[in-house]
């Protein structure tokens, strides 16, 4: 969000040039100027404001094209196509795979089920995805930006529709340039409708996560549905089309704060999408190379088609080296490959490179990659010791579970006979899709009544209580010392829980406090 | 021949700021324009919070939007809205009776935390947080009860009061022994003494017991019985239990027999729906000391 920190990372130069006898009279002009204590002409302050050039990309195709085809179908396909996958959870239960359940306080994923107290495991994920960006910024760079992003498969889509509406790069600029007609009018029309549509199914897509898809599609369609669902949709059909529409690169060059992230994350051994200047320069067309070679002058393979700018989906010059436009997508590289091809001279003048390996190439030494770093390492480590612990609590995570909540006023109570009593508030959870009757035992006094509120129902002297399926209960418990509690007494008790049928034990610390 | 570097970008015809760092340089990019139009589009919309909501003070009132939005009303409305939530249970709470509430889970939990928040507003400055009372406060945690702890009684005890002026209200007062000349100071001396030893506290040494179960029979078992155990007719305490509404030293113990005891516990029905009141004797009678 901040132009200020557009930093063009200059490379730094060799050698200068001799300063030429001009240039030199100027500056010792410039000296004496100043030293005469006369200002400097003012230079020309640009503009605060440029409007924004459009970006035409060309078609492409090759191998990187490809991968962000399949990308593309794969993650539209999992985002449009998952709230109708269905998953039987029983009875007492949605059977929705993945289900984010506001009014219940609940969130289904698969055979998976996160209570708001378990929302750390959201902490854990949140973890994983910055460690999984950050790793795949240190191997090769903006793969997020160029492949899996949002804005970048959105954008991808928008384009294809755009070429295919209103015809590929040269086609799209002439009839810019041309007065409206019919047909320009059909082919904007057609086109605008069609990002609509798209745009309109993603809101759609997005809110059936939050509701039975069938049921909210059924009521959607017969304007049943609640307001809120309409105005989610109306909400991301409207980002969706500004956004994969209208502002497109602008979202990554302005609005996303990861290009500058990645810029202060990266190494010099990161993959980056680079132009072998080593290889390419200086340029020279295929005519001009061989007149050069011919005189034994040195030319480089770059013949400066410029089909490396026309296919960029953010209208970058990756020749210039790394930048904050530039998303690394891999399409320069399919586009330089085919003109290489074309001219009979090796592909992967573009490639997924390092600076460090250009500078070696041109020293005549051999590339060096490497993938194990520190922070790759690190980053890994994190991922692994995060996940691990996830997938053990997931694994090993109980049904029930007990929390306590002493009385805080008044700390204890003392009965008509002098007997002590504490009070506590109980919460009991049965995260279990069946009601489960649990028996509650305290431990650590003896000689203790214990008694709960609303629950009549004794096992072998223990008070019974019944939770609801997929619930949680609040009771108040009702501790009585008969004796052996001496003055200033902090003791600590436990409450333990187990199903009457048997089966796991919750327990929960507290104390029981004297006069 | 100097090595070959990348091409400059041929889309930067901007210059720099002037600012650089170990060779790295700050561009003078100018902003996109469409950036300069949401700047303006953040403008109309402001205009357009001041058209639709209150915004600006004129003299003695201030425009009120063409929304006619107050926040008075939307507190109002979202209480109403509330209360039409809660209809439901609070009909079935007030169909109910006392016992059945208690008996029934989904009442109780409802009933406890409609309770909770009413306690809290009206009867937490005498009777503490929890109920857990003060000097002449009762402790609605334990098991004695001046005026009943059935839930009857509860309920019966909040909506009249004590002393509370209320006609069907609990009455009768400690009277001001020795205010009122009506016993003499060695006298109350030795009945204090002797109230203590009711309930098994210690005496001060040399202490005519005898004469103070005297004092005792002719003055003050006509309210809390010969044996002292109290009368909830008329909110005498019990005085051989281990609960003291005041205090169990002798030197309260003979303040109340000097000046007497009335404290007053307003009447609640007319201030409070019937629902509330009946919310609230679960939850005092739920605290732990209600009785059958």
């Amino acid at each position: 969000m901040c132009p200020g920190c557009d930093i063009a990372i200059a490379m730094l130069e060799t050698a200068q040039p001799a300063p030429h006898a001009l240039s030199a009279l100027a500056e010792e002009a410039a000296r004496t100027s100043l030293m005469s204590g006369q200002e400097p002409e003012p230079e020309n302050e640009p503009p605060l404001y440029a409007a924004r050039r459009k970006v035409y990309p060309q078609h492409v195709a090759g191998t990187y094209r490809r991968v962000k085809w399949i990308v593309l179908c794969v993650t539209l396909g999992i985002y449009y196509l998952l709230p109708f996958v269905r998953w039987d959870r029983g009875p007492n239960a949605p059977s929705q795979a993945v289900l984010i359940d506001f009014p219940n306080r609940r969130f289904y994923f698969f055979f998976i089920e996160i209570w708001p107290q378990e929302f750390y495991y959201l902490t854990g994920l949140l973890i994983l995805a910055a460690m999984a960006l950050f790793l795949m910024n240190a191997i090769a760079g903006r793969l997020w930006c160029g492949y899996l992003c949002p804005q970048t498969v959105w954008t991808d889509l928008f384009q294809a529709i755009e070429r295919w509406t209103e015809g590929d790069r040269r086609e799209h600029l002439q009839r810019d340039r041309q007065p409206w007609t019919v047909d320009r009018l059909a082919r904007s029309g057609t086109k605008h409708f069609l990002w609509l549509m798209i745009a309109w199914w993603t809101g759609g897509a997005w809110v059936l996560y939050f509701a039975d898809a069938p049921t909210l599609v059924k009521d959607l369609a017969t304007l049943q549905a609640p307001p809120v669902a309409y105005a989610f949709i109306g909400l991301l059909t409207f980002t969706t089309y500004a956004l994969a529409g209208w502002m497109r690169e602008q979202v990554c060059v302005y609005m996303c704060p990861w290009p500058r992230i990645q810029a202060a994350l990266t190494d010099e051994y990161a993959l980056n999408v680079t132009y072998r200047y080593d290889r390419g320069e200086p340029r020279a067309s295929v005519k001009k190379a061989a007149a050069l070679h011919a005189e034994g002058l040195p030319a480089g393979d770059c013949i400066d088609c410029q089909q490396c700018v026309h296919v960029c989906p953010t209208g970058v010059d990756i020749r210039g080296g790394s930048n904050v436009g530039c998303i690394q997508c891999g399409l320069c590289i399919d586009a330089c490959d085919a003109v290489m091809k074309k001219i009979g001279r090796p592909a992967r003048l573009i490639a997924y490179d390092t600076d460090v390996n250009v500078k070696r190439r041109q020293q005549g030494e051999k590339p060096i990659y490497r993938i194990v770093r520190a922070r790759t390492m690190l980053y890994a480590a994190i991922i692994a010791v995060v996940g691990i612990l996830m997938a053990y609590t997931l694994a090993t995570r109980h049904n029930d579970a007990v929390s306590a909540l002493h009385d805080r006023n008044p700390l204890f109570v003392r009965l008509s006979d002098g007997s002590l009593r504490n009070a506590y508030t109980l919460r009991i959870l049965n995260k279990s899709l069946e009601p489960m009757t649990f028996v509650l035992s305290v431990d650590g006094l003896p000689n203790v009544d214990i008694d709960v509120i609303g629950s009549g129902n004794l096992l072998n002297g223990h008070p019974l209580i019944t939770v609801g399926p997929d619930q949680s209960r609040e009771v108040r418990v009702l501790v009585t010392a008969r004796e052996g509690v001496p003055p200033g007494a902090s003791i600590p008790i436990v409450f333990s829980i187990v199903p009457k049928t048997g089966g796991h034990t919750a327990t929960v610390g507290d104390h029981f406090f004297g006069p | 021949m100097s090595a070959p570097k990348p091409a400059e970008l041929p889309s930067k015809p901007i210059g720099t700021t002037g600012h650089e760092w170990d060779g790295i340089e700050e561009l003078n990019t100018p902003l996109p324009r469409w950036w300069l139009w949401v700047f303006y589009a953040t403008i109309v919309w402001a205009i357009g919070y001041w058209v639709v909501y209150p915004a600006w003070p004129l003299v003695t009132s201030y425009t009120s939007g063409v929304f006619d939005w107050h926040t008075r009303s939307s507190v109002a409305s979202q209480i109403a809205e509330l209360q039409q939530e809660r209809a439901p249970m609070m009909a079935k709470l007030s169909a109910a009776s006392l016992r059945e509430i208690e008996s029934t889970p989904e009442l109780l939990d409802f009933a406890r935390a409609l309770g909770k928040r009413a306690f809290a507003d009206n009867c937490a400055p005498c009777h503490g947080a929890g109920g857990g009372g003060a000097k002449g406060y009762p402790n609605l945690n334990d098991n004695d009860w001046l005026w009943g702890g059935s839930l009857a009684q509860i309920d019966e005890t909040i909506t009249h009061g004590a002393r509370s002026g209320d006609d069907a209200g609990h009455q009768g007062a400690m009277p001001a022994f020795g205010r009122d000349g009506l016993l003499k100071p060695d006298e109350i001396s030795t009945v204090a003494d002797f109230v203590r030893s009711l309930s098994g506290l210690p005496t001060t040494p040399g202490a005519d017991l005898k004469r103070g179960a005297k004092v005792f029979a002719d003055n003050c078992a006509v309210c809390h019985g010969p044996e002292g155990k109290g009368n909830r007719e008329v909110g005498a305490p019990n005085l051989t239990d281990k609960i003291w509404l005041y205090a169990s030293d002798k030197k309260t113990i003979m303040e109340g027999i000097i000046n007497g005891r009335g404290g007053v516990m307003p009447a609640w029905g007319g201030k409070l729906d019937d629902a509330t009141i009946k919310a609230l004797a679960v939850y005092v009678h739920t605290f732990g000391g209600g009785e059958q």
